[in-house]
C-alpha cells in the first residue's frame, strides 16, 4: 500500500501540532508544574453533572433534533441577549455544536471555496489555520504585536485584505495572548469591513473571562456587524465543562441553515447528556446571578495578578492581558528561542509552559503561561521561574 | 467596589489564612494599606472571628468522640433562645451551637474523650438545664467533608499536562 499516494496532500502537509512534542516530554516528568493547560482547573459544578446523570436515569439517550434541544437553544438565546446584548432567534439562528471547535470547522466548510483566503490574527489558537486548509482555503496570518497588546489593528487588517479574502477569524479574548478588544477597537475593525463582503467568524469562547472591569463586547453587537458575523461560544471555559464537548454557533439564518446542513450530515447532533448538562449550567447560572462563574472569575483574576507581579520581579516583560486565562510574557532578553526557553525551564526547574511559536510564527520570543492551575501551584511555579531567570542576569 | 475587595479578601483568607498582606495586595491589585484597613474592619465587625487551621482531628485523637445533640427548649420571655443558647455554649465541651428551624431548636456539637463522658455530660449538664425539654444524641462516626474540604477523597489533577 502506498500510503503517501493515498493521503490527501493538503491534509498530509499540515504539520502536527507544536504542542504534541512538548506534551510527551512533560508527561514523563513526575513533579513538573504545568502552566501549559488550556482548560479550567475547576471541576464542573456538581449540579450540572447531576442533571446529566438524571437525564441518563430517565433514559434520555437518543438523538436530539439536529440543532439541539429547543429548551437549550432558548436558554442560549436568553444568555446571549442578557450577557452580551446580541439577539438570536432560537428557532433558526442558533444550533448546538460539539464544542466551539466544531463551530469553527463547520463555519469554515460552509464558507470557503477552494483558494479563498481567510484572515486570522497571529498568534492564535492552533486549530484555525489547519481548519482553513482542511476546508480548501488559504490561511493568511495577520501579525499582531505586543506594542498593540496583541490586538488586531485596522491598519494590519486593511493591509491583509485582497480580492480573495472571504472571511476573518476574530478570536478575542485571545488564546494564547490574553488580549481583548474593547468596543472602540471593534468599531475600528467594523469600519474596515463595512462595504466589503468579508464574513467574520467571532470565536468568543473566553467571553466570560475579562478582567479589570472590562466587559466582553460581542462583535455582532457592533452596528451593521450582526449580518456578517457567526458568533461561536460554548460551555468549556465559562462553566468548566471542557470534557462535555458542547458549544454553539449563532448567526443569520441564511448562514446557520447551511452550517446546520454540514453539522447534520457530519455529526447528527451534539451528545444528548451534554445538552441536558448545559441546560442545567445555564439555568443554575441565571438563577444564581452567575455566582459560580463569578467566583471562578475572581480566582483567575488573582492568579493573573500573581503572575504579572512575579514577571516584574524576575525581569520578564509582559503586557497586561485582560482576558482568557493566559499570560504571554516576552522572553527575548534571555537570548533563547521560545522552544529553547520552554525546554530549559522544564528541564532545570520543572515548570511547563508552551512556546509561543506553537500558536504561529509571531509567537516567537514569547511563551504562554496558563493560570488555570491551583493558586499555590502558580505561586510555586513563579518561584521556580524566578530561580530560572537568575541564569540571565 | 469595597464590597468586592472585602469578598476577595475573605475568599483568599478562607482558602489560606496564612496569605500575607503583600501577597493579598498583589492578588487584588490594592495597596497594602487598603488591605490592612479592610481586614481590621472585618475583624472589628466580627466577620473574621479567628484564623485557625482546619484539622481533621479524627487522625490525631482516636479516642476523641464527637456528637451532634438535638436540643428542644422553651424560649424565654425576654431573651428568646439567646439566653439558653448562652447557658449551653459556655461549656468548653461544646464546640458549636446553632439555632435551627424544624423539629428541634438548638443543634449542639459536643466533644469528649469517651462515649461515656459525653453521654454523662448530656445527661447531667444539658438535660438538667431549666428550659431544656428534651435532647437526642447522635455520635459522629466519620467525617467526609468539613467546611467545603473533602477529607480523604483524591483531588488529583487529571487534566492533560499540556493542551492548546
Amino acid at each position: 500500500m502506498n500510503y503517501e499516494k493515498l493521503l490527501c496532500q493538503r491534509v498530509a502537509a499540515v504539520p502536527p501540532s507544536g504542542i504534541r512534542k512538548f506534551f510527551d516530554i512533560v508527561s514523563e516528568m513526575k513533579d513538573a508544574i504545568s502552566l501549559g493547560v488550556g482548560e479550567p482547573d475547576f471541576n464542573t459544578p456538581w449540579t450540572i453533572n447531576d442533571a446529566a446523570i438524571y437525564s441518563l436515569r430517565q433514559g434520555k439517550t437518543h438523538y436530539t433534533g439536529n440543532a439541539g434541544l429547543m429548551e437549550l437553544r432558548q436558554l442560549i438565546a436568553e444568555y446571549m441577549k442578557t450577557r452580551f446584548d446580541v439577539a438570536y432567534n432560537p428557532k433558526n439562528e442558533i444550533f448546538v455544536t460539539i464544542g466551539a471547535s466544531e463551530g469553527i470547522d463547520v463555519a469554515l466548510r460552509t464558507l470557503i471555496e477552494p483558494g479563498d483566503e481567510v484572515l486570522l490574527p497571529d498568534p492564535s489558537y492552533v486549530s484555525y489555520s489547519p481548519g482553513i486548509i482542511f476546508a480548501g482555503g488559504v490561511p493568511v496570518p495577520v501579525v499582531t504585536r505586543e506594542e498593540d497588546e496583541f490586538r488586531l489593528t485596522p491598519e494590519a487588517l486593511r493591509a491583509a485584505i485582497t480580492p480573495k479574502t472571504k472571511a476573518l477569524i476574530l478570536p478575542y479574548p485571545n488564546n494564547p495572548t490574553g488580549a481583548v478588544m474593547n468596543r472602540g477597537h471593534l468599531e475600528a475593525i467594523a469600519e474596515v469591513l463595512r462595504g466589503t463582503d468579508i464574513f467574520v467568524i467571532s470565536d468568543e469562547i473566553y467571553a466570560e473571562l475579562t478582567y479589570n472591569g472590562e466587559k466582553h463586547v460581542s462583535f455582532a453587537s457592533i452596528e451593521d456587524m450582526w449580518e456578517r458575523t457567526i458568533t461561536l461560544n460554548g460551555f468549556s471555559k465559562a462553566f468548566a465543562m471542557t470534557g462535555w464537548r458542547l458549544g454553539y454557533a449563532c448567526g443569520p439564518k441564511e448562514i446557520i441553515t447551511v452550517m446546520l446542513k454540514v453539522h447534520q450530515y457530519a455529526i447528527m447532533c451534539a451528545p444528548t447528556a451534554s445538552q441536558y448538562a448545559a441546560v442545567e449550567a445555564l439555568k443554575s447560572a441565571m438563577d444564581s446571578d452567575y455566582a459560580s462563574v463569578r467566583q471562578m472569575h475572581r480566582t483567575y483574576d488573582r492568579r493573573r495578578r500573581i503572575m504579572l507581579d512575579a514577571y516584574k520581579e524576575m525581569g520578564l516583560e509582559c503586557f497586561e492581558p485582560r482576558g482568557a486565562f493566559y499570560t504571554f510574557p516576552c522572553i527575548k532578553r534571555t537570548g533563547l528561542t521560545s522552544q529553547e526557553f520552554a525546554e530549559r525551564l522544564l528541564r532545570e526547574q520543572k515548570v511547563a509552559v508552551v512556546p509561543g511559536t506553537a500558536f504561529g510564527e509571531s509567537g516567537e520570543g514569547f511563551v504562554r503561561c496558563s493560570y488555570a492551575t491551583a493558586t499555590d501551584k502558580v505561586i510555586e511555579a513563579m518561584r521556580r521561574m524566578k530561580e530560572f531567570m537568575k541564569n540571565f542576569k | 467596589m469595597v464590597r468586592d475587595l472585602e469578598l476577595s479578601i475573605l475568599e483568599i483568607l478562607f482558602e489560606d489564612a496564612r496569605t500575607t498582606i503583600p501577597q493579598m495586595a498583589v492578588m487584588t491589585g490594592h495597596s497594602e494599606e487598603e488591605i490592612t484597613a479592610v481586614i481590621r474592619s472585618l475583624e472589628a465587625q466580627k466577620i473574621i472571628l479567628k484564623y485557625p487551621a482546619m484539622i481533621n482531628w479524627d487522625k490525631v485523637e482516636n479516642e476523641m468522640v464527637e456528637a451532634l445533640i438535638e436540643v428542644r427548649v422553651t424560649p424565654q420571655r425576654d431573651a428568646g433562645f439567646d439566653a439558653i443558647a448562652e447557658q449551653i455554649y459556655r461549656f468548653e465541651e461544646v464546640s458549636s451551637v446553632y439555632l435551627m428551624s424544624g423539629a428541634y431548636d438548638l443543634m449542639v456539637m459536643l466533644k469528649a474523650s469517651s462515649v461515656k463522658k459525653l453521654a454523662l455530660f448530656v445527661a447531667e449538664k444539658l438535660s438538667t438545664l431549666d428550659n431544656v425539654i428534651s435532647t437526642a444524641t447522635h455520635f459522629v462516626l466519620k467525617k467526609y467533608k468539613i467546611e467545603g474540604v473533602i477529607c480523604e477523597g483524591k483531588q488529583n489533577d487529571d487534566r492533560l499536562v499540556i493542551s492548546p
